[in-house]
């Protein structure tokens, strides 16, 4: 038997363990999904009434990009990369990651890119104030000094996502144990093979977009001046064309976390493995294909509308292959609702209203009126929450006992799914009203026929905030518990990370699997 | 009739007549809440809203379907209930069923949607063309041809937006000057911006459309009932993006051919002012309005600035140094930072005189020296 771990800080700084760079990853990823909710809270309280109460615009405005940078970039992508640390190597019997010591950089530049984005929030003049999708000349010409440090905190971040995904995928193309053929890899390995690509595909591309930033803020260059000949609108162009294939690299490995979860739950396997592989690419596809979705508005040729229009009503088809398949296997099941279950079927619905309210968005000239407003902030937290954020919890806990050895309070995690169901709801359902009456996104204040809704809004955004804080104590709980959780921990679930012990040990499948 | 089916019968009809009433107050309650996005006062915001209801009540007839065969399996198929998992996990027939139906329901939506998309991307032919202009954080129009041009820009008081008196119903989504166009007149919308992007957007008219410096977007309206309709810009353009609203006022074609002359002439009085000679008092008085509703925005009211953002002018050395060098801040915008924009274009003579005067006078920097409207006429020149 190999060594274990080495003792102290020194394990966690120059481990190349992938459980334990999982690990890190899972829970830096869980302290910026507190901080972006903080940030998060700031607005709610802002909105809470009509009149300026407790911030000022400029500062609105800062905790609004702040809050969606930190959690796309800081929440969202690096518990994925955790969970695909953990589970990878254990679903497909990989010894360990294939590039160790790459996996241990792409996690330990990460605290530095955040550290120099919070940063910011201390300096003259303030965050970034240019929201998340930080729009030129906004945020080139016109914004405050701290861009620069935005624009290096993006690189570090591209080039962790990238150190990542190449990672992955050199994983699962030469690590896999003898047998398992591409067709027989779990569903999870699979979503993140091709969310690996896609991220290799567009970092890059907001990795020039930021730099064309910095060129036009610093060496005189116009790329996005229109005074200097330079195209505003392309900026946009770009930058969707990284931000909506970005959309799907938060949601792809969602559909692979939730795909190992229901046939467990149900007892009975996964329904249309193989349409869904094929429903996983086809959605990658078409990401490249719809980005100008996101700007109907600024004035595009009738064709370029028409041709986004039909790409994008397009996407839909796969997508709901999926929802057909997850319900199909549930379907004629034999189910029992512990809490990683909760989530997930909760997944499956929410997800689908946010699906909905995509399909509605999809039809460009309603999105002449849905455009910019709160019903496109529904939209997207309807899909990023329930999608992104449930599955990962979902994924905690049904791991949990796996990683750690011991069994997580049921009873406490099913009260932590219920309020955070409710809060989920009460907070996001009411913006799709806000929306559809003409509240713009992006402002501090607003009339008061938008009152009632941004006052349910809040309240639902505060009781989201405390489930989050029973999901920390009960995790806490189980790592300290004396609960020991047995080697298959749920009834009879398929996956070869359930043949090992639990906890899972330092060192797993140092020789290959037999595959039945 | 049995006593049974009387009493169902009873408790139909009173169910009936409690639903209809609810339908009626519930039709109230969805105006007072603000639930759905409105018809308009257009032939397009009308299609808008009917495209909207018909995939809304699609999306509701898919979410039936699928939720309800979830619902019924996690009710039934429980194991608490005994059921045992059945073994299928395939099926080409019901895979290729899934695939086709969504395709065949976004045909069918397709349809109306590019039939509309066209509508919208018609403008020619207009009767009347506006030049719609976006500024931090405020609109201008230009009556093309017809030589009228006014910013406008939003009314609330500070007050009212910072709690210290009671906010009016039209809070935030008022202007001192609305653009008012005729109504049956097809008006054509020419939009762009100064500064950063901005975007136009009136809900009843269903006209949104990016202002995007270096780009002119064309965008139309047809408004069939006179009213006044309130927008907000929809694009984030910094720190003041939640305060510029936009309000047009659709009236009779008369209507507008009175209010047309009478801003005409307005106009073309205050172009004669230029001419005139003012008293320091006047000038001080009109430049402290010109301050408090175009420059407090980044300068504040108190001549503070938020370093290092917005300088103070409160001792600047600008404000307080020579004059020739304060003007032509204010004529021609800051050569370093485009934030603190040319006002020459934007302000007549006399209200940039009387903002320089203020400035040098105000906040402490007593600096006792003024600006006529002719001085600024031949720095303009
Ligand atoms: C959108 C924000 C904004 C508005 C509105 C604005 N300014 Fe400025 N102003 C600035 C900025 C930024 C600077 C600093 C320019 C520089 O660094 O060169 C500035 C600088 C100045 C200065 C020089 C101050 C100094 O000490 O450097 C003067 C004078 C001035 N503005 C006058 C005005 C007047 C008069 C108005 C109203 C008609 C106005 N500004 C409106 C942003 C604004
Ligand atoms: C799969 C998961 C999805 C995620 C994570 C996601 C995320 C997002 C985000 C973040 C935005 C906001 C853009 C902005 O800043 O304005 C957005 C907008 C949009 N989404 Fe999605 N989306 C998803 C699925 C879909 C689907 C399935 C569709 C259509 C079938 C769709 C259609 C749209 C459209 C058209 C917009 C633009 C709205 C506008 O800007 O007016 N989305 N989405
Ligand atoms: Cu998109
Ligand atoms: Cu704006």
């Amino acid at each position: 038997m190999a060594h274990g771990p080495a003792q102290g800080i020194r394990r966690w700084l120059y481990t190349t363990n992938h459980k334990d760079i999982g690990t890190l990853y899972l829970w830096f990823s869980f302290a910026m999904f507190l901080l972006g909710g903080v940030f998060a809270l700031v607005i709610r309280a802002e909105l809470f009434e009509p009149g300026m109460q407790i911030v000022e615009p400029e500062f609105f405005n800062q905790m609004t990009t702040m809050h969606g940078l930190v959690m796309v970039f800081g929440a969202v992508m690096p518990a994925f990369v955790g969970l695909a640390n953990w589970m990878v190597p254990l679903m497909i019997g990989a010894p360990d990651m294939a590039l160790p010591r790459m996996n241990n950089w792409s996690f330990w530049i990460l605290p530095f890119a955040f550290a120099m984005l919070s940063s910011t929030l201390f300096m003259d003049g303030g965050a970034p104030n240019f929201g998340w999708t930080f729009y030129a000349p906004l945020s080139t010409t016109y914004a405050p000094p701290s861009v620069t440090f935005f624009i290096f905190a993006v690189h570090i971040m591209g080039a962790s996502s990238i150190m990542g995904a190449i990672n992955i995928i050199a994983t699962i193309v030469n690590l896999r144990a003898p047998g398992m053929s591409y067709m027989k890899m779990p569903l999870f390995v699979w979503t993140w093979l091709i969310t690996a690509f896609l991220l290799i595909a567009v970092m890059p591309v907001l990795a020039a977009v930021v730099t064309m930033m910095l060129f036009d803020i610093h060496f005189g260059t116009s790329f996005f001046n229109a005074a200097g000949g330079g195209d505003p609108v392309m900026f946009q162009h770009i930058f969707w064309f990284f931000g909506h294939p970005e959309v799907y690299i938060m949601i792809l490995p969602a559909f692979g976390v939730v795909s190992a979860i229901i046939p467990t739950f149900a007892r009975k396997s996964l329904f249309g493995y193989s349409s869904m592989v094929y429903a996983t690419a086809a959605i990658a596809f078409l990401s490249f294909v719809v980005w100008a979705h996101h700007m109907f508005t600024v004035g595009m040729p009738l064709a370029g509308e028409m041709a986004f229009m039909y790409m994008t009503m397009l996407i839909a088809v796969p997508t709901g292959v999926k929802v057909f398949n997850w319900v199909a296997t549930m379907f004629k099941g034999s189910m029992t609702f512990e809490t990683p279950m909760l989530f997930s079927v909760a997944f499956v619905i929410l997800f689908t209203i946010g699906g909905f309210s995509g399909l509605m968005l999809a039809i460009a000239p309603a999105d002449f009126q849905y455009h910019d407003t709160y019903f496109v902030v529904a939209h997207f937290h309807y899909v990023l929450v329930p999608g992104a954020i449930f599955s990962i919890t979902a994924g905690v806990y049904y791991w949990l006992p796996k990683w750690c050895g011991n069994m997580y309070n049921e009873t406490l995690g099913k009260v932590h799914f219920w309020t955070a169901f409710i809060g989920l709801n009460v907070t996001f359902f009411p913006m799709h009203f806000a929306g559809l009456s003409g509240m713009p996104r992006r402002i501090p204040d607003y009339n008061m026929m938008f009152a009632d809704w941004n006052m349910i809004s809040t309240v639902g955004a505060f009781l989201f905030g405390a489930a989050q804080i029973l999901f920390l104590f009960n995790v806490i709980a189980t790592i300290r518990s004396k609960r020991p959780a047995s080697d298959e921990v749920w009834d009879r679930p398929e996956g070869l990370e359930w043949t090992l012990p639990s906890p899972a040990p330092y060192h797993t499948f140092t020789k290959p699997p037999p595959l039945s | 009739m049995s006593d049974r089916a009387r009493s169902v019968f009873r408790r139909l009809c009173l169910g009936l007549f409690v639903a209809s009433f609810a339908a009626q107050s519930f039709a109230a309650e969805v105006e007072r809440w603000g639930l759905n996005m409105t018809e308009g006062v257009t032939s397009v915001s009308r299609n808008i809203h009917s495209l909207h209801m018909n995939i809304l009540w699609w999306c509701v007839a898919i979410g039936v379907v699928v939720f309800g065969v979830m619902f019924y399996s996690m009710l039934v198929h429980r194991k608490s209930k005994g059921a045992k998992a059945a073994n299928f996990h395939e099926s080409t027939l019901l895979e290729v069923v899934w695939t086709i139906i969504p395709f065949i329901i976004l045909g069918i939506m397709a349809v109306p949607a590019t039939a509309t998309l066209i509508e919208i991307y018609d403008s020619e032919e207009a009767d009347i063309e506006v030049l719609i202009t976006g500024y931090q954080w405020k609109w201008k129009y230009d009556y093309i041809g017809q030589e009228l041009s006014f910013f406008s820009l939003l009314s609330t008081p500070k007050d009212e937006i910072y709690n210290r008196s009671e906010k009016n119903p039209n809070y935030l989504l008022e202007v001192d000057e609305p653009l008012v166009i005729p109504v049956d007149k097809k008006v054509r919308f020419l939009v762009t911006a100064n500064d950063v992007i901005h975007s136009w957007w009136v809900p009843d008219l269903a006209v949104k459309k990016d202002a995007i410096p270096g780009y002119v977007n064309a965008a139309w309206t047809k408004v069939d009932k006179p009213g006044i309709y309130r927008g907000q810009c929809a694009e984030l353009c910094g720190k003041d993006h939640g305060f510029m609203p936009i309000v047009v006022k659709a009236v009779e074609q008369q209507e507008y051919d009175a209010w047309l002359a009478e801003r005409r002439a307005a106009s073309a009085k205050l172009k004669a002012l230029s001419e005139q000679t003012f008293s320091f008092d006047e000038l001080y008085a009109q430049g402290q309005q010109v301050y408090e509703q175009l420059c407090a925005a980044c300068h504040q009211a108190n001549g503070e600035g938020v370093p290092p953002m917005f300088p103070a002018i409160k001792d600047s050395p600008v404000a307080t140094g020579a004059m020739d060098k304060h003007l032509d801040m204010v004529i021609n915008g800051s050569p370093s930072n485009p934030t603190m924009a040319a006002f020459g274009p934007q302000l007549s003579e006399l209200d940039i005189a009387a903002v320089v005067t203020y400035q040098r006078n105000a906040f402490g920097n007593n600096m006792g020296d003024q600006l006529q409207p002719i001085d600024v006429l031949k720095a303009k020149q």
